[in-house]
């Protein structure tokens, strides 16, 4: 039995039946990262812990359908005793002295931690290249990146590594990876998930949320991290519900809008024939197709990077290098040089860059026309959405507008990295949740994703719609060549 | 809007980032990219429209103010990367 490709669900049928250990789970899936570490998806591996935790689980049985499940967990986390070097110099040496509330809810019901995951340096990226600790592949094709930030998580999933595993989103970070490596992606509604003891991005923007091969296997993990933590204040106090409970169930007269915007100028050619493609698929499955427009779309991106630096900017300045992070090399003569250096050596470029973004568009003189703008534009985007969910129940895109870039195409030039998440930005400037999952291959034999948008805590609706679709094909089911 | 190489050097300056010369001026060139793009936002009518807060709907969240010890204190030192002496962390001298 090839256990590197099970599901969740499989592989906790599997350990009920005593067709196989967690042990050997956990060790086939630490012996497919050594097979596959040319990929580099992981910063840390965990192996002594992940086969100590197999066998606790092995003893305690498997009443959770995570028990004994094995995992990554992007290195944006605080697992308490391990490195959380958010992808960055800064962090290279930090061992979390405590446990965020999504990983802690994990390991309550049994999950297994294999290793902490490759990103872009403190989640600044949409290529994985920013790392410090080297880009990853893409499982599809070395030649490629594998989309960022949360690149090594999704490469792993999508290479047989592991069932699953975390990432976050604040522009894209979770859909952008898991469409560029054929794998599923659930960004939550803003608050959805605790962020507590997750490295702050933009504070107001940033998600957790899960990476698949499965739609129902995105189901299992939200329902085990969601709801309300009393160390987030926004993790609103309202009911979980059943994540998987609608899944299976048909889609007669669901109505879902295609944004035009989505489908339009900038967007590739071959990509929106690949998602116009599953569109007929749900008109099959009696789902209602309206045409919708977005837009306010096109100024996503600007919204964000005026918005995301000044938050970033904000978070950021807590590292000084004294309470934690980075000791500078140069020699320092005082507490103000001690800080530049250590933030001057510690932050890759893309760090530096949205920081002094983030430090202008917040400055007196700027902060009218470039901030206040900004968070008044984004007001008009979640408008939009409010309208075009009058007519709709969810939205259906593409996730990424261009096709894979290969490694190192784009490094030189962040505005057209930045314009990878042009589709991702808006669900996130408007808290809401978005599930990507695989719908193609383009004729690079790159896999291609589409995002299905719904209203503000309607995971269950989203990822009703995505399971509906992945019942009636099978490209979730095809695997790499690596 | 182009960003001189002073004016980069002020912005590093004010978010305490040492840049060499070289890194000044790759970045006066990207950050004026940047800038110039999210410009386009100036284009939008946003006569009485609210800036974002918060996109949930929630205000005012407030919970109780009591002490819960979450951490030893001197775990958290651990992770200072420079010496401690007394449960303190010992720094370079202010000027």
């Amino acid at each position: 039995m090839d256990l590197n490709w099970l599901s969740i669900a499989e592989a906790n049928k599997g350990l009920k039946e005593k067709k196989f250990s967690a042990e050997e789970l956990t060790r086939s899936c630490l012996d497919q990262i050594k097979a596959t570490e040319k990929l580099n998806t992981v910063i840390t591996l965990t192996e002594d812990h992940a086969l100590k935790g197999a066998r606790a689980a092995d003893a305690a049985g498997f009443d959770h359908v995570l028990s004994g499940i094995p995992c990554g967990i992007k290195d944006i986390f605080n697992v308490k005793g391990f490195k959380a070097t958010n992808g960055s110099r800064m962090l290279e040496t930090y061992v979390s002295p405590y446990e965020s509330t999504a990983t802690g809810r994990l390991w309550r019901d049994g999950a297994v931690m294999l290793g902490k995951m490759n990103m872009d340096d403190c989640a600044c990226g949409t290529t994985n290249e920013s790392s410090y600790f080297g880009p990853v592949q893409n499982p599809w094709n070395a030649e490629y990146v594998p989309g960022g930030s949360s690149g090594g998580s999704a490469a792993a999933v999508a290479a047989g590594q592991m069932p699953f595993a975390l990432g976050t989103d604040t522009g894209g970070s979770i859909r952008l990876p898991s469409s560029l490596c054929g794998v599923v992606g659930l960004k939550v509604t803003y608050g959805r998930v605790s962020r507590y003891g997750v490295i702050a991005m933009a504070s107001s923007w940033d998600t957790i949320g899960p990476i698949t091969r499965t739609v129902e296997d995105a189901a299992i993990v939200l329902q085990s991290m969601a709801g309300h933590d009393r160390f987030d204040a926004t993790t609103p106090d309202i009911v979980v519900p059943d994540y998987s409970a609608n899944l299976g169930k048909d889609l007669a007269g669901l109505k879902i809008g295609i944004p035009k915007e989505y489908f339009g100028e900038g967007v590739d050619e071959e990509i929106r024939d690949i998602v116009m493609e599953a569109v007929k698929e749900y008109e099959k499955m009696g789902a209602v197709i309206k045409e919708v427009s977005l837009p306010m779309t096109k100024y996503g991106v600007a919204v964000y990077y005026v918005t995301m630096p000044a938050e970033f900017s904000t978070n950021m300045s807590r590292y000084d290098g004294v309470r934690f992070g980075h000791k500078p090399e140069a020699e320092t003569d005082n507490l103000l040089d001690y800080y530049k250096h250590s933030r001057g050596e510690g932050f890759g470029d893309e760090i530096k860059r949205r920081i002094m973004i983030g430090t202008f568009s917040l400055s007196a003189g700027y902060a009218d026309a470039y901030y206040k703008q900004a968070q008044r534009a984004r007001t008009l985007i979640c408008r939009d959405f409010d309208e075009a969910y009058k007519e709709v129940d969810v939205l259906l895109a593409p996730v990424a507008a261009t096709q894979t870039f290969k490694l190192g195409e784009k490094t030189n030039d962040p505005l057209a990295l930045y314009l990878a998440d042009a589709l991702t930005i808006p669900a996130c400037a408007a808290g809401l949740p978005s599930v990507s999952l695989p719908c193609g291959f383009a004729k690079n034999g790159m896999p291609v994703g589409m995002q299905i948008m719904g209203p503000q805590f309607r995971e269950d609706l989203i990822l009703q719609v995505a399971g509906a679709y992945e019942q009636v094909t099978d490209w979730h089911k095809q695997r790499p060549s690596i | 809007m182009k960003l001189s190489d002073e004016e980069v050097r002020k912005l590093a300056d004010l978010a305490r980032l040492y840049l060499t010369d070289e890194e000044v001026e790759r970045f006066g060139g990207q950050l004026t990219d940047i800038l110039t793009y999210v410009g386009v936002l100036s284009e939008l009518d946003t006569e009485g429209v609210p800036e974002t807060c918060q996109v949930t709907g929630l205000s005012n969240v407030t919970m109780k103010d009591e002490i819960v010890e979450l951490t030893d204190p001197d775990e958290l030192l651990e992770v200072s990367p420079l010496d401690k002496k007394d449960h303190q962390i010992r720094i370079k001298r202010l000027m």
